[in-house]
């Protein structure tokens, strides 16, 4: 028989809201238990809930207390949430090409200094590796990717930029992501990308889901411009391998 | 069809709904009024739905021009001097303005946003359901951005000509506002809650649509300020390194990594989103099930609000009575110009303690 897995904590978030907490740390078991839950919620339909927001360790339920009250959905979620591990079937591989380095990059040759590397190396490193989305947040279609290798992992700027370019790859931490906007960031920006995982009146709207997996290929600035103009046009640029 | 034409108009005022539900799984904040009621209410006065789309107006005043016909109007939220071409007319009511009259609106006399709904809605390209600005995603409609002058909204229908109506809206008064403790409490001390719901709080200004940063004592955290990012609602009060808590607003980030103390209820938020800077007021801890149940009667009285509606029999009476609640209400707003911003300029989020 099954054993069903440890309890989650269920944390009130206002009247209209629980989180599902798996674990206080970044944490790939409890990713991978958040993103499960997340599917099984979609798959349940529990009467009441209205949205879900997924991150690295727990799982955000935005629900109408009109419909379900706090006790009741909280007794359903650890249910759904110790049910036993089921495979997803439908996986999602993309792979996105990213120009790394120069203007690109701006601190791809200060990473490799850190690490007693070249920039080279922190690149093919970067391009090795197999990512998963572990969240979407922050700003539209900023996706935070698990799997960066250990090598890669360290602390985020003490000085956090006021503004990092749309495209931005970048790493922070123990994590890699894909920015889409311009925005505030405190992660060491490796390169940028062509893609855009949001984009109004392009479908999809938002490229990425939590759990698709994602690897990066480095493409030169010349290939790079020309993905631009094609994103620009509405072309999703990013590769769909396994689907 | 006839249309508004915006004249006048100061910063943090956009068209805004009951805002965009689904997509804050990819990032996407939700959006929508900051005071549902006083939306709802000026809705109501109209006969429009309830959350459909209406003029958000910041703490300044604004001024609009009727064009190609008539254009009937609902008044709600923070109260203001307002006439139609010099004559007065009251608050919390329907007016008309005929072909070429301008309506003109002072500083919000009390709260901070007022909403100028349209009979028959303001016709927009719904984006995910929605026609609410989110500026810093580039969202919204018919501009995706805060207003200017000179921008136009078109009534989807004709203004209806039936009689002109007050609402009657209840009156919340110096209350707290109260939040469920959590989501991440155990991150502080009991001395630190203890110091959170005691002391007076004021609203910065520094404070907008994404959140409200609060001035008052330092609250200490108990295992340092970082906490794995996880999702943050309308009323998340989170603590960053500071000490200074921050009430995220509807333009918030859908994730965060400060230790949230408590959440406000949803009854209380367009309360706490109508205090202007520099207001006093505390916070009150209530059980989930007290916050439940004020849900569940604010949602009560968001679907009962037509049956707050009175024809405006006396339209003279009317104003002779706002004339001396002007008294009273003039003095000057505490709101200084050069704080609120009219769209979110690159800092925004580092402002809010927000770097990624």
């Amino acid at each position: 028989m099954a054993t069903t897995l440890s309890r989650p904590r269920i944390l009130p978030s206002g009247d209209s809201a629980i989180t599902v907490e798996f674990s206080s740390k970044i944490d790939d078991a409890a990713n991978q238990r958040v993103l499960a839950l997340d599917r099984a919620m979609a798959k349940d339909h529990v009467a009441g809930v209205t949205e879900t927001v997924p991150t690295y360790r727990s799982l955000l339920v935005h629900y109408d207390p009109a419909l379900i009250d706090f006790d009741r959905l909280g007794q359903r979620l650890i249910e759904l949430a110790e049910l036993p591990l089921v495979p997803t079937t439908n996986k999602r591989r993309w792979r996105i090409p990213v120009v790394y380095g120069g203007e690109h990059g701006m601190d791809l040759e200060d990473v490799a200094k850190v690490i007693n590397t070249t920039p080279e190396d922190i690149v093919a490193r970067h391009v090795r590796g197999e990512y998963r989305v572990a969240m979407i947040g922050f700003t539209p279609g900023w996706s935070y990717l698990s799997g960066l290798e250990q090598s890669l992992h360290m602390p985020r700027r003490q000085n956090p930029r006021l503004l990092t370019p749309a495209g931005t790859i970048s790493i922070g931490g123990v994590q890699t992501g894909v920015q889409c906007l311009a925005g505030p960031s405190g992660w060491h920006l490796l390169g940028q990308t062509a893609v855009r995982t949001y984009q109004l009146h392009r479908q999809p709207t938002f490229l990425l889901e939590p759990g698709d997996e994602v690897t990066f290929s480095a493409v030169d600035a010349k290939t790079y411009a020309e993905q631009d103009r094609a994103a620009q046009a509405g072309e999703l640029v990013a590769e769909l391998i396994v689907s | 069809m006839s249309k508004l034409i915006v004249s006048v108009i100061g910063p943090v005022s956009s068209v805004q709904d009951g805002g965009r539900h689904g997509a804050q799984r990819y990032g996407l904040a939700p959006s929508g009024a900051m005071d549902r009621l006083a939306l709802a209410a000026a809705n109501a006065l109209v006969g429009n739905a309830s959350l459909a789309a209406a003029i958000e107006i910041g703490p300044f005043g604004a001024s609009f021009a009727a064009r190609d016909g008539a254009v009937r109007v609902g008044l709600a939220g923070a109260a203001r001097k307002a006439d139609i071409s010099g004559r007065a007319i009251p608050w919390d009511c329907s007016m008309t303005l005929s072909e070429g009259e301008t309506l003109n609106l002072g500083f919000a006399r009390s709260g901070s946003f007022s909403y100028l709904a349209i009979d028959g809605g303001i016709a927009g390209e719904p984006i995910f359901g929605s026609l609410a600005v989110n500026s810093r995603a580039g969202l919204g409609s018919p501009y995706p951005r805060p207003l200017q002058a000179g921008d136009e909204l078109n009534a989807i229908a004709p203004a209806t000509g039936i009689a002109e109506r007050r609402i009657e809206l209840p009156v919340s008064g110096e209350l707290p506002i109260r939040v469920v403790l959590g989501p991440q409490d155990d991150e502080f001390s009991k001395d630190s809650i203890e110091l959170f719901l005691q002391s007076e709080w004021k609203v910065s200004a520094t404070s907008d649509r994404m959140g409200y940063r609060l001035e008052g004592p330092v609250i200490g955290h108990l295992h340092g300020h970082n906490i794995v990012s996880d999702g943050t609602v309308n009323g998340s009060i989170q603590v960053p390194g500071n000490g200074a808590p921050i009430v995220l607003m509807p333009d918030r980030g859908t994730t965060g990594g400060y230790p949230k103390l408590a959440t406000v209820i949803s009854a209380d938020l367009g309360r706490i989103a109508q205090f202007q800077p520099g207001k006093v007021f505390r916070f009150k801890a209530v059980s989930m099930a007290e916050a439940q149940g004020e849900a569940l009667k604010f949602m009560k009285l968001m679907g009962t609000l037509p049956d707050r509606l009175r024809t405006i029999e006396n339209l003279h009476l009317n104003i002779e009575a706002l004339g001396d609640a002007n008294v009273a209400g003039a003095a000057v707003s505490a709101v200084d110009a050069a704080t609120w911003h009219s769209s979110p300029s690159a800092d925004a989020p580092a402002r809010q303690g927000e770097i990624t």
